[in-house]
């Protein structure tokens, strides 16, 4: 009898916990999308990171000597 | 690979896109085995059915207050040496922190209802922990008001630190004042007070809900390094514009 008094309230309470998580992993995922995707973008128009740009360049300069 | 190797933004990216699809899969295995226990377990002698609602405000408690120590952690590396990973662990446990912060006190109020006949009182532990939400809600403010990183990491740094003082008070709130809160009863000298059946599934629960932390602070931590490398391009694209 107790427990179908309370369950409301304990049901509650594990929809808000499904809820909550539900947003955590929500979140995380579509801002690594979102993340993942603009650097692609920016990479794709040219701009690199300065190590990755170096990596790149050495590795022109490399094939130039071997050339 | 060592914990200094990590500090290296980019080997922390390789080690979190090796790691996180086994934790989330650890994670799922710990909340299916931490779900079975918590409903197959017997109600207790006082509360009845509504215990099984602390097997989601406990661990979120716990987690509330372990984020906020992560930050604090993280807040003298920024702050002492100014380390690049510090402010990304900060920011990235904060949004963490507050949420499982906020479903601590959801299901407390729930649980208080039934319980107490009410769902709110201005009791030291249930005001604390009130504090540490708004505490939060402050620094993750402080993140987004600030758009310098570097600057908005050491305010959200020192903001941090002095915020650390509300762990201990949360803590001891139970012992220092008279609350309606009961006193701690898991970890505690002389043992825990509750008996296996429920203690069990509890830390069971607590495990999976520390395991999924650890898994969105990799997750957001990852984020977060691609969305300085993403600030930093556009700022030359922008300076290539000018």
């Amino acid at each position: 009898m107790e427990a179908i008094n309370h369950l409301p309230f304990i049901v509650a309470s594990y929809a808000a916990a499904v809820v909550v998580v539900g947003v955590l992993i929500a979140w995380v995922a579509i801002d690594f999308r979102a993340q993942r995707r603009a650097l692609a973008e920016l990479e794709m128009r040219g701009f690199a990171r300065r190590s990755a740009a170096a990596r790149s360049d050495t590795t022109l300069a490399q094939a130039k000597e071997q050339a | 690979m060592s914990l200094t190797d990590l500090a290296n933004p980019s080997r922390f990216l390789k080690f979190a896109n090796r790691v996180l699809p086994w934790l989330g899969g650890v994670t799922v295995i710990a909340f299916a085995i931490g779900l079975n226990q918590a409903m197959g377990a017997p109600d207790d002698y006082q509360q009845g059915a509504t215990v099984k609602i602390m097997y989601l405000h406990v661990p979120s408690a716990w987690l509330g207050m372990l984020a906020w120590g992560v930050m604090s952690i993280a807040a003298l590396g920024t702050l002492v040496w100014r380390h690049p990973l510090a402010d990304v662990a900060a920011k990235s446990a904060a949004p963490l922190g507050a949420a499982f912060t906020l479903l601590c006190l959801v299901t407390g109020a729930l649980w208080g209802r039934p319980e107490w006949g009410t769902y709110w009182v201005w009791d030291a532990r249930l005001t604390s922990e009130l504090v540490l939400f708004l505490l939060y809600l402050g620094v993750i403010a402080l993140w987004r008001t600030v758009e310098d990183p570097s600057r908005a990491a050491r305010a959200a740094a020192i903001l941090t630190l002095v915020g650390a003082v509300d762990l201990p008070i949360i803590k001891f709130s139970v012992d220092w004042w008279n609350t309606l809160h009961q006193g701690e009863s898991v970890f505690r000298f002389g043992g825990s007070t509750i008996y296996p059946t429920i203690l069990v599934p509890l830390l069971v629960m607590a495990v999976a809900f520390t395991l999924l932390f650890v898994t969105l602070q990799i997750a957001a931590m990852r984020n977060e390094i691609l969305r300085r490398r993403v600030r930093t391009l556009r700022l030359m694209q922008a300076q290539a514009a000018s």
